[in-house]
């Protein structure tokens, strides 16, 4: 992260040394487009470097000054006086944090508030304080690649030149201090030849290695949660292409997240998990890097690119049409469009695509995209390999030796090993080690360079893409770090080999490509993606309910939903007590309804369910506690509303599932919200409606009162008999004493609860809907 | 017509000459690792210092039955990558005035591919080839 973060300060000051002129020279001219556009470059690098970095405070300057100047560029802005100089000011602070945070130095944010205030239309021309530089002297710095290219191929001579200069010298008699010098000298160059990779090779992990916590706060920004995949962060690639390579894979990271990637909501709507998923991976095949960026999000609406271009004006939508498939998805890499309109701090304003585009295309990559709508994008980018280092194993087949990368090696196992078995299918060797069953591949045969050792084969296990087979070889001999070079197109050609290098013996050698091989010999893995990928899908839609499985108090092995038990508690009988008509726990300075099935029996001790659902809790007194078990997705429903839900068949046994809605239903004591519709009991001569109907209301929900508070209007007024009603205003509903009403008559029967509940809403919501 | 420095080769036993702008260098080729499966023109690849290069076979190159047993090689740049093509025997370097091939002369085989004129060295026309078109490409081999 420290040289990422050197890397940053060197190249932001050297783009503002690069830009002070353009800047001088914007502020004389603010309609110089090319000028804009230079300062604009600047700040949404700067912008995309932060994010990555972790600088909140520049990358907010940044973005405020991105913001205005994207303004300017669509004239939706006049660049006067007063924006040039706060633009000014953002990029002069800018330069300063860089300073601060190269010398390691603090440096206050105030004012900072002000100069992005500056920005915004119509604010005060601020006055540009002269800029204090605070310069630390750099340890870092910036060298041309030629250079360096220069620098390795002297290095690759010498050690050569070592190799030969040894084999001479042991050819004869050789002087002890001659030996002790050669090997000094072997060391040294060893060690030599390590340095100078390393200043042109670099890990991918230094791309890689702030992408989880680049996500993470681009999914929380968005309030959206994903979970980041990364494979493959120790190939190494010419640290040229990791430069170039950085700011498109931010984009494509960010839009995955911003556009690909559903809200928890629309997900679980669509039967995805909640969590979005994220693969960035990078691998070597052929004579490429390829990095691939992959998100079960909603891929690329194509028909939308479509609309949008043609909207646009660029070409008519009867053209776009006519694309093939293939073509229309590359649509997204037009310039200025950007499949989602609201501009976010997240991904820019569809800055992005064209310019990934761009990037690639200058280091002669290619990208390639793979868009299943609905279930997600992946954009792989092969970068060519110039020059790269890799770790393989050296293998022996008939005269010959072959690299093999270390990377799509699984294990190796000798064919006379346990657990080994080679059998013919059909005229087909098929090996199985362990169980698992893979194509065999007799690298001697598929070379037509047949067998020289004897004894027994080595068996390379080899991934190629979906699936992995055995490759059979004569012999395995070292490991070794490789310089890789591209072979010739006429070498390449044959699709099995990846690469060129030449080792320390001083013999050419070949990389082999171990998907190519699958290839060329006719292995399919495709039908195992499917499989895998079916697999997948499976679990994921399917999986279970989570539930608690507990012995009841009446001797019944029950089933309640892990969602809704809060936590389960041992309490004591003297916390139980049956009053009011139910049992109630004292627990936690507070009463708790209790619910059972069955009877306490005078047990002293007992465990009890505490069930939450939003501020309502209700305990369920239980025997105890088993395990829990996943319930299978289809539950029989039970007939009747009552305690059990349904049955369910855990482990071959039905086990009834506890209705936690009725448990809530049953035993929850209402309690009259404040906003709660009031109910006005009118002409309640005998008391019977105070007495009777009161409870029957407030357990419905409904705040009750007998008199009017003033400033009070009743929601519902409900009249015994033929009471007049005191407030013309609310609906009234009536009890009339007999069973039959009359023609025109619409009371309700005292006795009556349903009709009576059913009509005090019917008429509320008249009332409301009027 | 401006003069040019041509190479003078034996290939699968006839002179040809070759543009010096298209020679790189001219060595002696050590050790050669095959390339199985390899279009058959390949011989393999050589180092040349610090550098691997694909050797080629231009008798194999020409469509000829035969197998070069020469060690000698010109090397020659195409597309970035660095190409040994195996020579018999070198005989001189000189400059010569390129001339096209006299009307109705109909080359055999591969000849006629690599074929860019003609030039004269005492009276006695020498096929220029063009190296490039000796190297089997992956277009062509597809």
């Amino acid at each position: 992260m420290d040289d990422l973060l050197q890397d940053f300060i060197a190249e932001t000051r050297e783009t503002l040394e690069a830009l002070s002129g353009e800047i001088v020279a914007w502020e004389s001219q603010p309609d110089d487009r090319a000028r804009l556009d230079a300062i604009f470059r600047f700040v949404h690098t700067v912008k995309g470097s932060c994010g990555f970095l972790d600088l909140p405070r520049l990358e907010r300057l940044a973005h405020a000054a991105e913001d205005v100047l994207a303004q300017v560029r669509d004239g939706a802005r006049v660049p006067d006086r007063a924006l040039v100089n706060a633009v000014l000011g953002v990029v002069d602070r800018i330069g300063e944090i860089v300073e601060a945070i190269d010398a390691g130095a603090a440096l206050d944010d105030s004012g900072e508030e002000l100069l992005i205030a500056a920005l915004a239309e119509g604010s005060e021309e601020i006055v540009l304080p002269t800029p204090v530089t605070q310069r630390a002297p750099s340890r870092s710095v910036r060298l041309g690649v030629d250079l360096l290219d220069r620098m390795m191929s002297g290095m690759s001579e010498m050690v050569l030149a070592r190799n030969e200069l040894a084999r001479r010298l042991r050819s004869g008699e050789i002087d002890p201090a001659v030996e002790a010098a050669l090997e000094r000298l072997s060391l040294t160059v060893g060690e030599m030849r390590d340095t100078v990779t390393r200043t042109r090779m670099q890990k991918i992990d230094a791309l890689f290695s702030p992408l989880p916590r680049m996500v993470r706060d681009t999914a929380g920004g968005l309030g959206k949660s994903v979970a980041l995949q990364i494979e493959g962060s120790d190939v190494e690639l010419d640290r040229e292409m990791i430069e170039v390579m950085r700011d498109p894979l931010v984009h494509i990271i960010r839009n995955a997240i911003d556009h690909g990637i559903e809200a928890p909501a629309e997900r679980r709507a669509a039967g995805k998990r909640e969590a979005g998923r994220l693969c960035v991976s990078a691998r070597q095949s052929g004579n490429q890097i390829i990095i691939e960026i992959a998100d079960d999000g909603r891929g690329v609406n194509v028909e939308r690119l479509v609309q949008k271009l043609a909207a646009s004006g660029v070409r008519s939508e009867r053209d776009l049409h006519a694309l093939p498939d293939a073509a229309k998805l590359e649509l997204m890499f037009h310039p200025g469009l950007s499949s989602k309109d609201i501009v976010s701090e997240i991904s820019g304003r569809g800055v992005g695509m064209d310019v990934v585009k761009a990037s690639i295309d200058q280091i002669g990559g290619r990208v390639e995209l793979d868009n299943i709508p609905g279930k997600g994008l992946r954009i792989a980018i092969h970068v060519p390999l110039t020059l790269s280092i890799i770790s393989a194993i050296v293998i022996g087949a008939g005269r010959q030796r072959f690299a093999i990368p270390r990377q799509s090696i699984e294990e190796i196992v000798s064919e006379r090993g346990e657990a080994i078995r080679i059998d013919q299918l059909g005229g087909t060797p098929i090996v199985t080690v362990r169980g698992r069953r893979m194509p065999m591949l007799d690298l001697g045969e598929l070379l037509d360079i047949g067998r020289e050792a004897q004894g027994p084969r080595m068996l390379v296990i080899v991934g190629a893409g979906a699936g992995s087979y055995a490759l059979a070889v004569d012999s395995v001999l070292d490991n070794e770090e490789l310089v890789i070079k591209p072979a010739s197109p006429v070498v390449m050609a044959t699709g099995i080999y990846a690469g060129q290098t030449l080792p320390d013996s001083g013999l050419p050698m070949l990389l082999l490509d171990s998907a190519g091989m699958a290839r060329v010999a006719g292995l399919d893995f495709s039908r195992d993606l499917n499989a895998a990928f079916g697999d997948v899908v499976a679990e994921e839609v399917a999986p279970g309910l989570p539930a608690l499985l507990f012995d009841d108090l009446d001797g019944v092995r029950r089933a309640v939903p892990l969602a809704a038990v809060d936590r389960v508690e041992k309490v004591s009988a003297s916390q139980v007590q049956l009053a009011a008509g139910s049992y109630r726990l004292a627990i936690d300075g507070r009463i708790v309804p209790l619910a059972m099935q069955g009877a306490l029996d005078g047990r002293e001790r007992l465990s009890v369910l505490r069930l939450k659902d939003e501020d309502a809790e209700v305990a369920y007194a239980i025997d105890e506690a088993i395990e829990i078990v996943t319930l299978p997705a289809d539950i029989s429903p039970s007939r009747s509303p009552g305690p059990a839900a349904g049955v369910a068949l855990v482990e071959g046994e039905q086990i009834e599932v506890l209705d936690v809605l009725w448990v809530f239903d049953m035993h929850v004591d209402r309690i009259a919200a404040a906003d709660a519709p009031l109910c006005l009991l009118a002409g309640d001569k005998d008391g019977w409606l105070a007495t009777f109907v009161r409870p029957l209301l407030e357990t419905a929900g409904y705040r009750v009162t007998t008199t009017l508070a003033p400033g009070e209007t009743p929601a519902v007024v409900l009249a015994a008999d033929a009471a007049e009603p005191p407030t013309p205003a609310a609906p009234v509903v009536r009890l009339r004493r007999k069973r039959q009403a009359e023609a025109g008559d619409d009371s309700v029967y005292r006795y009556d609860r349903a009709g009576l509940l059913f009509a005090l809403e019917a008429r509320i919501g008249m009332r409301g809907g009027r | 017509m401006a003069q040019q420095l041509y190479l003078i080769a034996e290939v699968a036993g006839r002179t040809v000459a070759i543009d010096s702008d298209q020679v790189e260098s001219v060595v002696d080729i050590g050790e050669v690792t095959a390339v199985p499966r390899a279009a058959k023109p390949v011989r393999g690849l050589a180092a040349l210092r610090s550098r691997v290069v694909t050797v080629v076979d231009t008798e194999a190159a020409l469509g000829l039955n035969g197998c070069s047993l020469a060690r000698r090689a010109v090397i020659t740049q195409i597309d970035g990558h660095h190409y040994a093509m195996l020579v018999d025997t070198l005989e001189d370097v000189a400059p010569f005035e390129l001339r096209p091939l006299a009307a109705g002369i109909a080359l055999e085989g591969s000849w006629r591919h690599a074929a860019r004129g003609l030039v004269e060295r005492d009276g006695e026309p020498i096929l220029v080839i063009d190296l490039s078109a000796l190297v089997p490409t992956s277009a062509l081999l597809s």
